[in-house]
């Protein structure tokens, strides 16, 4: 095996460029070309630029989260705003009755999303169908009514205060809350996309394919969809942290159903089940619904009610076409995909051949996917 | 005392038309495995149709029919172009499509109406009567809620129980391939069905408005309400959506009564946790058997 494995790397390292074999040496080598990047990016765009595209990095955090949970593991959340509202409130609580600096208030605020996900998720697993569903939608509803009920604890109308961090003296703060979300992401891009690439992810894609096939397999299948949904949580309770950063304040208002409604539509539209995609969903949630609408509003003179109203007309639209258009659904498109991809390159190249063996020396986890890929 | 019975009569009224709106859903769940999301703003479009034959000049029973037939045939279409398409792919495909449809109505309503509040009368006094010299808070408009929400379980009743075309309906949604073979012309009776529950959401939508107010969003608490009622009742189960409703009814009227009316919501999320926990397939729900 070994001297086979030997022979084909040799055949691969033809190529001039590789990328690292290792995930975590892959993802990071990404990373830091997205730093760069990114960092020349914020030189170059004006100070209200930098401050859409912090706007961009949080979505991008929310989406990918809700990438992992409905494109890979097959659940689906209709209430990820309301997990952002309990990020965003606890970050703001924090900053409210402590002095601690930001990385730890961030840090809380991801855990206390993960454990509202957890209290969701684990009942919800109970059954099949679409439990989950309703009670996220309960989450995004109830939560504002929530805050009303205890309104000197949150600050009532008005809200708490998150004032930007401080950065160093020379750096634009606009700027620098820009550079602290985009590494958020970054770091959020690349620990999922380490998480996809482990046990968990295969656990998560082998849950969703076919639930009796995996708990066959020995997956603990109940165990795998709440992961799922806690880590989903967390991210949204990250971004949530971050909206709140970039608004300055947290109140209720800023947690409409609609935000659950973009961000589900941002990961239908960013292509399910892809952590890239979810940079192109961000960017339509963040210039539709300020700018994009409102200029089309304008071009069929439209009056104020309907261009107030158009982003959420044309993000429920492109939900119900995306789902009755591409008819295999979410997961459909994405297999129909992969598997133009696959066939593409199991066209006589030795690429494929080193994938196989890759998967193969796994440790014999108990996983349908490895299995599936020699046997293919 | 009187406090807590007129906590507990609110509760009453309240817990009807979540059961209302909670047969709507069952209905739909049991016959096309689908949760109807877009219940309550497809309910909130055929109540401003209401409230625009109201304006006309028309009366309120006219205007209460006209609801009603709206919601037959708003639901029939909606299955034929939004659901048909989706029905028998991933389940998730079927909850995108209702969530989309339902910010899509709230959408489309809100350009067309704006978000002002809107009044919509009641046809009986909404204030308590006075009873044995104490003041009860039931109102006669409380009393026409029990009324028609018992009714409309009454027909609902009579049309699956003792009907042939009922009975053709339950077949369909107990089990449509076996249905199919033995004659049952499955397609159209899944359209009736979903024109049957939305109608069952309209007079829903028609019993709360009176007591709210007639808003883009107003159905939205009121769904996920009857989606409580629904779970706790068993998602699959008509007395498990009555019996469910009077549970969620009650309860959130003892928390709104007792602790805070902005709680109701997270109440009604924390029944939901709660009656999964204890009893997941719901109260009434037939035993579940899933085929490998």
């Amino acid at each position: 095996m070994g001297a086979f494995r030997r022979r084909v790397q040799t055949l691969t390292a033809k190529s001039w460029f590789r990328l690292p074999r290792q995930p975590m040496l892959r993802h990071l080598s990404f990373a830091v070309v997205a730093v760069v990047g990114l960092y020349f990016l914020t030189q170059w765009l004006s100070a209200f630029n930098d401050y859409e595209v912090g706007e961009i990095a949080f979505y991008v955090i929310a989406l990918a989260g809700l990438t992992v949970l409905t494109g890979v593991n097959g659940q689906i959340s209709l209430g990820h705003g309301g997990f952002m509202a309990v990020g965003a409130f606890t970050y703001a609580l924090l900053v409210e009755h402590t002095t601690w600096s930001l990385v730890p208030e961030l840090l809380v605020a991801v855990a206390v999303t993960a454990a509202a996900g957890l209290v969701i998720g684990i009942p919800a697993t109970r059954l099949r169908g679409p439990y989950l569903a309703g009670m996220t939608l309960m989450v995004a509803l109830g939560l504002p009514y929530l805050t009303n009920q205890y309104n000197s604890f949150f600050g009532g109308d008005q809200g708490l205060n998150t004032p930007a961090p401080n950065g160093p003296a020379s750096v634009n703060p606009t700027e620098w809350l820009t550079w602290i979300q985009l590494a958020g992401a970054v770091i959020v891009l690349v620990l999922l996309g380490n998480l996809m690439r482990s046990r968990f992810g295969r656990s998560f894609r082998a849950v969703r394919d076919d639930e009796i096939a995996a708990s066959l397999a020995g997956i603990h299948v109940a165990r795998t969809k709440v992961i799922a949904f806690t880590v989903s949580a967390g991210c949204a309770g990250l971004a949530g942290a971050f909206l709140a950063l970039s608004a300055g304040g947290v109140n209720s208002a800023e947690f409409p159903l609609a935000l659950s409604i973009y961000i589900l539509a941002g990961v239908v539209l960013g292509g399910t089940g892809s952590l890239m995609g979810v940079w192109w969903g961000a960017i339509i949630i963040v210039y539709l619904p300020t700018q994009w609408s409102q200029d089309l509003a304008k071009d069929f003179h439209a009056n104020a009610v309907v261009s107030a109203n158009l982003a959420v007309i044309i993000f429920g639209l492109v939900l119900v076409v995306t789902m009755l258009v591409a008819p295999g659904g979410i997961q459909g498109a994405l297999r129909w995909v992969v598997g133009k991809g696959a066939a593409y390159f199991s066209s006589g190249r030795v690429s494929n051949m080193t994938l196989v063996l890759q998967e193969s020396t796994d440790p014999p986890v108990s996983d349908g996917e490895s299995v599936a890929t020699i046997t293919k | 005392m009187q406090f807590f019975l007129n906590i507990t009569l609110g509760g009453i009224a309240t817990g009807m038309i979540v059961s209302a709106v909670a047969l709507g859903l069952v209905l739909i769940f049991r016959a096309t495995n689908v949760v109807n999301f877009a219940q309550g703003a497809m309910a909130m479009i055929t109540t401003y149709v209401a409230y625009d034959v109201l304006r006309k000049g028309a009366n309120y029973w006219l205007a209460f029919v006209v609801a009603l037939a709206a919601g037959l045939v708003f639901g029939a279409l909606t299955q034929v172009v939004l659901i048909r398409p989706v029905q028998g792919k991933s389940p998730l495909n079927a909850v995108i499509v209702t969530f989309g449809f339902l910010i899509f109505l709230e959408g489309v309503a809100g350009s067309i109406y704006g978000s002002t509040a809107r009044n919509y009368p009641a046809p009986f006094s909404l204030s308590g009567q006075k009873i044995a010299g104490t003041q009860i808070a039931f109102s006669p408009f409380d009393v026409f809620v029990v009324v028609a929400v018992l009714v409309l379980m009454i027909l609902m009743m009579v049309l699956f129980r003792g009907t042939d075309l009922g009975l053709r309906m339950r077949a369909v949604a107990f089990a449509p391939e076996a249905a199919r073979l033995l004659g049952v012309r499955v397609r159209p009776l899944l359209t009736l069905g979903w024109g049957l529950a939305v109608a069952a959401g309209a007079m829903s939508a028609l019993l709360v408005v009176p007591t709210s107010s007639l808003t883009p969003n107003f159905m939205d608490i009121i769904l996920i309400y009857g989606f409580t009622a629904a779970v706790v009742g068993g998602l699959d189960s008509p007395v498990g959506a009555l019996v469910g409703g009077l549970v969620t009814g009650l309860s959130l009227a003892y928390v709104g009564g007792y602790i805070g009316g902005s709680l109701e919501p997270m109440a009604a999320l924390a029944l939901v946790v709660v009656s999964l926990m204890i009893r997941p397939e719901g109260i009434f729900a037939r035993p579940a058997a899933r085929r490998v």
